[in-house]
């Protein structure tokens, strides 16, 4: 039998300490592109507090901590694959100037 | 294994325009947030979810201009989210090393004992952040985490009458590689010297800052103890002046202009456009960017409205890395990319 929707939904709030817009907005950002994710969202509960709650909620497909862990380890690859690219970049700059640089 | 560079699935005119670009109006910018959402075009049947292999296809980085103290690079494909996040971490997580304690012995200048303690907390110094070690609030200062320097100038009137020492500059700090003289008092004890600890003799980066004046009879004798730190904390520990990005520009025809009209418009921004056959041509906004505010003043009037268009590519961030000199400009990049990456993995590993 199949099970609706609305009893599989995953619905959590991440309160994560000592981070702020710098990872929130990034994650937010790449959960937004999961289609699996119904509503995803930050908010710093109190500027001098360093704290920021991340909500996000999903179609019941995946729970809300596998889109968020999921969002985090698309982060990590997207920065692995612009060190790569930068390097690169950069060695075809030098190259091409050798004067320029150290 | 060959990479095809997959065509992003394009939706229709207007859209298409208004997803890639911020228009620049006379007033204000229009269509300036970017679309996220994974089911946002489901019905015109465009696809936005993320795709790695697809992002990797579009995104590249151009390398503009390179030194140790000064990096300009143009990163296409990304997300301002992404970007916005290196420039924050940039600015305020990149660690550095900054005088943080300062034992003053002796100060008949002029200079009051706090005013100087925070010039010397300023000066940026040319220390190898990885090679220390942090020190917390809690940690016995040592060889690990602090680096010491010593400050020792007397003003004095030389025999022709002029005066010797007057002026103290940040290339006055000594190194001490066998760690403080006066260990009672600040507490900081060496358990072996620091020489060879460092690439190069840690010292500060410009040599030429005026930290105070003198007059002949005063001294200023103390010792500064630096130690690592970032941005968030206090801004010395910046090891940016600053970082910034700002979006690729572009001027477009949207209707052929010619005659008069042309003529008029060439001589409003010469440059960036020219008549060429009686039709006017525009050439690349990137090389005239201090003659865009002209064309977006000539937007205020519905005719040029209609037949030029300035525009930001909304993926497409034009990266400034200015440092400060104790980092060269290409590694505090890349550590902002790792400390990005950290973050996450640290997130993700507490889930």
């Amino acid at each position: 039998m199949a099970v609706p929707d609305e009893q599989r939904y995953s619905g959590t709030t991440f309160a994560v300490q000592e981070e702020d817009h710098t990872l929130a907005n990034t994650l937010r950002f790449f959960l937004n592109k999961n289609p699996q994710v119904t509503f995803c969202g930050y908010s710093i509960p109190h500027p001098t507090e360093d704290a920021v709650n991340i909500r996000v909620q999903t179609t019941g497909e995946v729970t809300a901590s596998q889109a968020l862990v999921g969002a985090c380890e698309e982060c990590a690859k997207v920065c692995r694959h612009t060190r790569a690219v930068f390097d690169n970049a950069l060695d075809r700059f030098k190259q091409q100037n050798p004067t320029q640089g150290q | 294994m060959t990479k095809k560079k997959k065509e992003k699935q394009k939706l229709p005119e207007p859209l298409e325009t208004q997803r890639n670009y911020v228009l620049c109006g006379p007033i204000v910018n229009t269509h300036t947030s970017t679309a996220t959402s994974a089911s946002m075009y489901m019905p015109l049947g465009v696809d936005n979810a993320w795709d790695f292999d697809d992002w990797t296809g579009h995104f590249d980085i151009q390398v503009q201009e390179l030194s140790p103290e000064r990096l300009v690079f143009d990163m296409i494909g990304a997300d301002p989210a992404l970007a916005n996040a290196l420039r924050r971490i940039l600015i305020s997580e990149v660690p550095t090393v900054a005088i943080e304690h300062v034992f003053i012995v002796n100060n008949t200048s002029i200079i009051q004992d706090e005013v100087l303690s925070h010039r010397l907390g300023l000066v940026p110094l040319a220390v190898d952040p990885n090679a220390l070690a942090w020190r917390s609030g809690e940690d016995a200062a040592g060889e690990s985490n602090s680096v010491v320097f010593k400050l020792a100038v007397r003003c004095s009137r030389a025999a022709d009458g002029s005066m010797v020492n007057d002026k103290v500059y940040s290339r006055d700090l000594v190194w001490l590689p066998s760690g403080s003289e006066l260990p009672d008092e600040t507490g900081c004890r060496f358990g072996r010297s620091q020489e060879g600890m460092f690439a190069a003799p840690p010292r500060d980066v410009e040599q030429n800052i005026l930290l105070a004046k003198l007059r002949p009879g005063q001294c200023i004798e103390l010792e500064a103890h630096a130690v690592k730190g970032v941005g968030r904390e206090h801004a010395k520990w910046s090891p940016v002046a600053t970082a910034w990005y700002r979006l690729h520009p572009e001027v477009v025809l949207l209707q052929p202009v010619a005659g008069a009209d042309a003529q008029e418009l060439a001589a409003a921004v010469p440059g960036l456009f020219t008549v060429q056959d009686g039709q006017l041509v525009v050439g690349e906004a990137r090389q005239h960017e201090d003659k865009l505010e002209r064309v977006r003043r000539l937007l205020e009037q519905d005719k040029w409205a209609e037949a030029i268009q300035l525009r930001k590519r909304k993926d497409h961030f034009i990266f400034t890395i200015e440092s400060t000199g104790c980092v060269p400009a290409e590694d505090l990049f890349r550590m902002a990319l790792e400390i990005l990456a950290a973050k996450c993995d640290k997130l993700a590993a507490r889930l």
